[in-house]
Parts: structure tokens; C-alpha cells; sequence
């Protein structure tokens, strides 16, 4: 398995000083990011399962959902990560300015989707949705709150990186701690291409 | 991941990579290569990736005003489908860089997507016709 590693390593930047010849932060990311498949695997069967599964009388899926408006969401989630890439590109060339102008537009643009997120969640509430309302409710609201706890996470470790970058602690030479979290921000992302077309857009 | 690292600056550049003429060159498929280094996508391409992103969504959007369209709901789930498959696989490959990174990453990732459909599909068949 090492050699195999060792083999593959060459394809990569730069030899890393590991056993592998791989960064192992970046390596663990992939690990923990193969892991939160299983995670929202899990949410999203479960919400599969249990979305249907709701009396006559009771509000489902076609009763609340506002396509128009998760569309536009979706849409800001998806260009955040154009920006993001636009931040690791800055900062591997070393244009910090740049860096930071981008880390701060891919955090607004996950923060206005989170605030699209709470108001859905609100309007929803308003119309008798509620977390133990029913099994489609539930299923719902643990699959979308915990991707949107993901997304707040995300915001934090973006501004987190905001403020390293001004007290001068994030270089080119750190480059791949910025890749990093834009791995996990894409991959946030991703969850939300699929959860939007399963949950949303599949017809009810 | 320091590919090349050019002195730093501190001046706003949000075009394509700037980067000396000697350690980079930029090829046709948006892609460029560095002395030593794996090649890494052009902010152009990205910004392509980002437009094809976009024109799926909307795509993918229309498909739910039914009253327009008139398609079956077999025939709007096999698009919308695989429309999703192709989304996911735009993020993962360019923006997450898995088509330009170390095999391994791509196939730990893929390891984590395909045990996790195996486990629930099983599962939602279970409930379904065991």
C-alpha cells in the first residue's frame, strides 16, 4: 500500500515530508470528506424513505416547497465555489489582496444562502411545518439543518482564514490550508447538487 | 501545495494565474503546467465549469414547471439524474481538483460516494421488498 502511495505521490506538487509522500492534511480531508458521504447517505435515504409516508390531511412536500426561491439559493451555493477556487488560486500565486477579497465573497455568499436556509425554515414553520409535525417534516429538517450547520461551519473556517491573512499568518507558503478548506467547502456544496434535486426538484 | 510561489504581492489580481514564463505555460484545455509541479486549471476554466454549473441549474430548474414541458415523471427523474451526476462531477474533478491531484484522494473519495449508495440503497430496498 505504501509503495502504491509512494507511486502516486509522484503525480503530485511536491513531495511532502510523510511516509506516504503525500500531505497528510490533505489526505485526512479526503478521509473525512469519504466519511460524510456515509453521513448524508444516511439523511438523504432517510428523507427517500420517509417523505411519502404522511396522512391525507397532512402538509407535505408540494404544500410548502418554493422552488423559484431554492432555486436562487442553490444557485449563490453553486457560484460560492467558483469564488473559492478563485481564493486558492490567488493565494498559490501570492496575491493575498486577492485572497482575502475572494475568502470574504465565498463566506457572504454561504452566509446569504444560510439566510435563505432560516427564512425557508421559518416560512415553513408559519404554514404548520414543524419538526415533529410529521415524518416527511423531520426528515426533512435534519437532512437540510445539517447541511446548513456544514455551511455555517464553513463560514467560520472561511473567516477564520480572513482574519489569519490580515494579521499576516496566511502566505503562499500555506497555500494548502486554504485548498483544504475549499475542499470541504466544495464538497458542502456537492451534498446540496444532490440534495436540491432529490428533495426539491424530484416530482412528488 | 505550493506549486510556485512568485514573490508576494498584495495588489488585487482576479484574472488568470500570472506566472513567470519560464516555470508556467498555459496549454489549450486551460490547464497549466509548472516546472516540476502537477498542472493545476486556469481561473478561465474555472469560470467555464462555473457557466456549464449554472446552465444545468437552470436546466434542471425548468424541468419542475411541468404545465410547460409535459414530460413524465420517469423521464424528468432519468434528466434531472443525470444532470446531478454531471454537476457533482464538474465540483469534484475541477474545483476540488481531484482530476489533477494524486489517484488516491480520487479513489478514497469514490470509495465514501459508492459504499454510501451500496449501504442505503440496500437499505431502501430492504424496507421496500424484503
Amino acid at each position: 500500500m505504501a509503495d502504491v502511495l509512494m507511486s502516486e505521490a509522484q503525480t503530485t506538487d511536491e513531495a511532502h515530508h510523510s511516509s506516504t509522500g503525500l500531505s497528510n492534511e490533505k489526505l485526512a480531508m479526503w478521509v473525512f470528506l469519504g466519511s460524510e458521504c456515509l453521513l448524508f447517505g444516511g439523511l438523504i435515504s432517510t428523507y427517500m424513505f420517509n417523505k411519502d409516508r404522511i396522512g391525507p390531511d397532512d402538509i407535505g412536500p408540494s404544500d410548502v416547497f418554493d422552488i423559484p426561491f431554492t432555486s436562487v439559493s442553490s444557485f449563490v451555493l453553486l457560484m460560492s465555489s467558483l469564488t473559492m477556487v478563485f481564493a486558492v488560486s490567488a493565494i498559490t500565486r501570492g496575491d493575498l489582496r486577492s485572497n482575502r477579497i475572494w475568502l470574504a465573497t465565498t463566506a457572504a455568499l454561504g452566509a446569504v444562502f444560510v439566510a435563505g436556509q432560516v427564512y425557508e425554515f421559518t416560512a415553513f414553520y408559519s404554514e404548520g411545518l414543524g419538526f415533529t409535525t410529521n415524518l416527511f417534516g423531520s426528515a426533512f429538517y435534519a437532512l437540510t439543518g445539517f447541511h446548513g450547520a456544514h455551511v455555517t461551519i464553513g463560514i467560520i473556517m472561511l473567516m477564520s482564514l480572513y482574519v489569519m491573512s490580515l494579521r499576516g499568518n496566511l502566505t503562499s507558503e500555506r497555500a494548502e490550508t486554504v485548498e483544504i478548506i475549499g475542499l470541504y467547502w466544495h464538497f458542502v456544496d456537492v451534498v446540496w447538487i444532490v440534495i436540491f434535486t432529490i428533495v426539491y426538484l424530484f416530482p412528488q | 501545495m505550493s506549486t510556485v510561489n512568485p514573490p508576494q504581492t498584495d495588489t488585487p489580481n482576479m484574472s488568470t494565474p500570472v506566472q513567470p514564463a519560464a516555470e508556467a505555460a498555459t496549454s489549450a484545455t486551460g490547464v497549466t503546467e509548472a516546472n516540476g509541479s502537477h498542472a493545476h486549471p486556469t481561473d478561465w476554466l474555472y469560470v467555464k465549469v462555473a457557466i456549464a454549473l449554472a446552465l444545468l441549474t437552470a436546466f434542471e430548474v425548468f424541468t419542475y414547471f411541468e404545465s410547460v414541458h409535459g414530460w413524465s415523471d420517469t423521464a424528468l427523474i432519468v434528466m434531472l439524474v443525470a444532470m446531478m451526476v454531471l454537476k457533482f462531477f464538474l465540483v469534484v474533478a475541477f474545483f476540488m481538483h481531484l482530476k489533477f491531484d494524486a489517484p488516491i484522494f480520487w479513489r478514497l473519495f469514490v470509495f465514501g460516494v459508492v459504499l454510501a449508495m451500496v449501504i442505503y440503497m440496500l437499505m431502501l430496498t430492504a424496507f421496500r421488498y424484503w
